[in-house]
């Protein structure tokens, strides 16, 4: 048993966190700025944090992910490091050409005091910034948040140094699809152009993250928004951020800096979260539904029915990251579908946990919600109380393993499955395959454990 | 000799055997905005020590850098799996501002109470060497309390390379150096230093030790455990291997405990059995382990010959390119890949020191490309200008060399079958061949041409 060392016991840990369902910021604002065309994430701080980041990234898209670093050494870190970003900046636009580099900092640079704005201005005061390229930053300290606020602030970033109201409103609906996989992005994208509607996603790391064999290594891969339509994001007519903790922040900025209004939707997974993201587009941009939308939910709901007999009442113990837990618990619950265990690990604050709560309240058995915990207390809630299933990342596979329970990947990171970066599990079609996937652990559980007398073929 | 812009501080650090005067300017701390491929510190000395699977290994700072450090090194034990699991004290903004230490002080207490560890490292973080928390002293308290080693480990990030971190864990190992008892030591025994164990290598090459009998005393540090570590000063013989990241360590025992120490590898027929040979010599006082070891590499290269040998057929006239953390390792790559029949035409390193670099030099054909810290876009457009078949490198490279269309052979954390040995040579033989003939290269695009002109020729 692998993690023979998790005892039932539970205590109350306030200085420790074991086996965390949460990374640091810098790790999701690096995956955001991957999702502008063109764009080199930089991490201000040592080398150490961006190669840990680029080798978790790699090692989940499995895609090559670059990235640069300021390399700070002791004497930056006693003497400040605005000379290793501005060598930085110079040498990146003349070695590595991207269209723009996204700064994030860490732990090390916020500490001691590094201002970026200022730095980023002395850049440009030294000629160090080309024409036609571009700068900007967030501030994402690890002490701070989860991979889930760097990414937030990324995304809030790519409005606060970009976006731009001319004070015409052009026809488009923004995008703000939050901390998902490349094929949820493309796929979201796919539902609102299937409707007729132009729009700008920001970020965007399909084709970045999940981009072919070509033969040729590309530095800048083909994907990503790019800085003209960010600046024209502050010109649409409005904005569906997906997930709160997320996207919210960009699209709230968005609004206060350029008057575009904002709909801040959960995750569009499974019937409901889809339904209610198609409706908002559908006002927002005052279309009507194609019949060829329709006809995936319909397949949504008839699979629904077919199958639920196989579904209702099983408990299951979720962990991940808050806007996808949310999503997968009311998603579950629709299903007839009993959420029993509840972690994320980046902390989410008290009305997330009302949402969560909220979506539980007809479960009719008690709950247990965690928000920020950890995966060791996961795991001991479900030592205590056994579940049907499990939904959680590659981390989760241990449990699965030594309480010899089915697991559903899903989540950050997966770093051993293949499809996660191709086959989203947003929209209808992505309910369909949720469902699938669902279904097959619980099936091939079925299966296995079944003697030969009650082995059954037809399902 | 370049068509990719190159930094001038970088032209230095690339060489092509034959064509200018050779003098690597090595070991230098990476540009401000290089795309590196190295890391810090703190991941040397993580890699060191993580082996030791009876010691309680704490992250003190915020979350990632234990995220980033859990597991993903497939460094295997044969009893205890503490060091699997993942314990930080994920500091959070309040500790920044009012220090750590309290935290710390508590999250040991509570870990050591509950896992009872033989000993417990500490790992200092960038923040923690910012903020000034002393850890040393928090770790004394924690020692005297509970009454096991609590060795604090000066690993923050930016306080040099990677090659530092080796050294601040060598500082560690040493404390419990000596600490044990040295009762049933045979005067024919060594340590095995160097050795972590990924893939079951470990085991591989003790058992050709015990067989040539040698007493092996302790691995340092794979399958490790900590009394080992303790009574390793009663060895007669530290055998350090390759990258000489345990070498910090072999050199304090020489001085106090006057052990003395050779440099060996276990990859590829000709080291494997160098370094059973060496070792047997230093023994030469009892003659039957020479003749022992006559007899196992007898035997073991007999047992692997005919598959080789088949192998190499295939092989014959390959293009390899090599980028490995250490240079030691690409040495003995140089020499496997040579005997496969391949020929070497980039090699490169992230750490390697001028006389590597010189042996290096020596060692490889006119025209090799020869790469002191490089980033992916050099790597990339070598490995197309020298045609290369095949890539060996780690993590980060992988999905470099695909997306150019040619084999890939990881030589670092990820890989999953023993590379070492006798037997390991002939795993590393199997999985170059796997990758390089596999016939997915044919889709690739542009090797589809290289492939086919090749074909050509050989008509």
């Amino acid at each position: 048993m692998l993690l023979r060392h998790t005892s039932t016991e539970i205590k109350e840990r306030s200085a420790l966190t074991v086996n965390p369902a949460k990374t640091c910021q810098p790790i999701g604002a690096m995956y955001a700025a991957l999702g502008v065309h063109g764009c080199l994430p930089h991490s201000h701080g040592s080398q150490g944090c961006y190669a840990y980041h680029r080798s978790a990234l790699t090692r989940h898209f499995k895609e090559p992910v670059v990235a640069a670093t300021s390399a700070f050494t002791e004497g930056a870190s006693v003497f400040g490091g605005q000379a290793n970003l501005v060598q930085a900046i110079d040498n990146i636009f003349s070695v590595y050409n991207p269209d723009v580099i996204a700064v994030h900092t860490t732990c090390l640079s916020e500490t001691i005091g590094d201002d970026v704005p200022q730095i980023f201005a002395k850049a440009m005061a030294d000629g160090k910034v080309p024409d036609g390229k571009f700068l900007f930053h967030a501030n994402t300290p690890s002490y701070v948040g989860s991979h889930v606020t760097g990414f937030a602030s990324t995304t809030k970033a790519m409005v606060d140094y970009f976006a731009e109201s001319n004070g015409r409103k052009a026809k488009t609906i923004n995008l703000i699809p939050g901390y998902v996989e490349p094929s949820d992005m493309a796929e979201i994208r796919r539902i609102a152009e299937s409707m007729g509607i132009a729009t700008i996603m920001f970020p965007d790391t399909s084709k970045v993250l999940n981009g072919p064999l070509t033969g040729k290594y590309k530095m800048f891969p083909e994907g990503g928004v790019t800085i003209d339509e960010l600046k024209k994001s502050g010109s649409s007519t409005g904005t569906i951020a997906l997930g709160r903790i997320a996207s919210m922040p960009a699209a709230r900025a968005l609004d206060a800096k350029c008057k575009v209004p904002c709909e801040i939707l959960g995750l569009p997974i499974g019937l409901h979260g889809t339904d209610a993201f198609v409706d908002t587009l559908r006002r927002m941009a005052g279309v009507s539904v194609p019949d060829g939308l329709n006809l995936e939910r319909g397949q949504l709901v008839d699979s629904i029915s077919d199958w639920h007999q196989y579904l209702y009442g099983k408990r299951v113990a979720i962990v991940g990251d808050p806007d996808q837990v949310l999503a997968l618990t009311r998603f579950l619950v629709s299903l007839d579908m009993r959420p029993v265990h509840i972690v994320t690990g980046s902390p989410a604050g008290k009305k997330y946990i009302k949402s969560l709560q909220a979506a539980v309240a007809e479960v009719p058995e008690a709950v247990n919600i965690k928000v920020p915990g950890d995966m060791y207390l996961f795991h001991q809630w479900i030592k205590n109380d056994p579940v049907d299933l499990i939904i959680g990342n590659t981390y989760a596979k241990y449990i699965a393993k030594d309480e010899d329970i089915p697991l559903v990947r899903h989540g950050f990171p997966i770093y051993d499955r293949l499809g996660h970066s191709y086959f989203s599990t947003m929209g209808y079609r992505g309910g369909l395959r949720l469902m699938e996937k669902l279904l097959d652990a619980i099936l091939d559980c079925k299966d296995r454990d079944a003697d030969d007398i009650t082995m059954e073929l037809v399902m | 000799m370049s068509s990719i812009p190159i930094l001038e501080a970088r032209q230095a650090q690339i060489h092509q055997k034959g064509t200018q005067p050779f003098e690597m300017d090595c070991g230098k701390h990476s540009l401000a905005g290089s795309v590196s491929q190295r890391a810090c510190v703190f991941c040397g000395s993580r890699v060191v020590l993580y082996p030791i699977a009876d010691a309680l290994h704490l992250i003190h700072g915020p979350i990632g850098c234990a995220a980033y450090t859990w597991d993903i090194r497939g460094a295997l034990s044969s009893g205890p799996e503490l060091h699997r699991m993942s314990f930080s004290t994920d500091l959070r903004e309040k500790d920044v501002i009012f220090g750590g230490e309290k935290k710390l002080a508590a999250a040991l207490g509570e870990l050591i109470d509950q896992y009872r560890p033989k000993a417990a490292f500490v790992y200092a973080t960038c923040i923690v060497g910012i903020i000034g928390d002393d850890v040393a002293a928090v770790c004394r308290k924690v020692e005297q309390e509970k009454g096991i080693p609590v060795l604090p480990v000066h690993s923050e990030g930016f306080k040099g390379t990677k090659k530092d971190g080796y050294k601040a864990a060598c500082d560690a190992l040493f404390k419990l150096v000596g600490t044990g008892s040295t009762a049933d030591i045979a005067p024919v025994s060594i340590n095995i230093l160097g050795e972590f164990n990924i893939g079951g290598e470990a085991w591989i090459i003790k058992k050709y030790y015990e067989q040539m009998g040698v007493q092996v005393v302790s691995i340092m540090t794979g399958d490790g455990r900590v009394d080992q570590v303790a009574r390793s000063h009663g060895a007669a013989l530290n055998v350090v291997q390759c990258s000489g990241a345990l070498t910090f360590l072999a050199e304090m025992m020489k001085a106090k405990y006057g052990t003395p120490y050779m440099r060996v590898s276990y990859f590829g027929i000709d080291d494997m059995a160098k370094a059973l040979y060496d070792v047997a010599e230093h023994f030469n006082a009892a003659p039957e382990v020479m003749a022992r070891t006559r007899a196992i590499v007898r035997r073991e290269v007999e047992t692997i010959m005919p598959e080789l040998n088949r192998i190499k057929c295939d092989l014959y006239g390959k293009r390899a390119a090599i980028y490995v953390g250490g240079a030691f390792k690409a040495f003995s790559l140089i020499k496997a890949l040579r005997y496969l029949g391949m020929t070497v035409v980039l090699v490169g390193s992230q750490t390697g020191n001028e006389s590597d670099y010189a042996t290096l030099q020596d060692m490889c054909d006119d025209g090799t490309v020869i790469l002191d810290d490089a980033n992916p876009l050099e790597l990339s457009k070598y490995i197309i200008e020298k045609k290369a078949d095949l890539f060996i490198g780690g993590v980060k490279e992988r999905p470099i060399a695909f997306k150019m269309g040619i084999g890939f052979c990881d030589h670092n954390h990820e890989r999953k079958i023993p590379l070492a040995g006798f037997e390991g040579m002939l795993h590393f033989a199997r999985e170059v061949h796997n990758s390089v003939t596999s016939p997915v290269w044919q889709f690739a695009p542009a090797r589809a041409a290289v492939l086919e002109s090749k074909k050509e020729v050989a008509r």
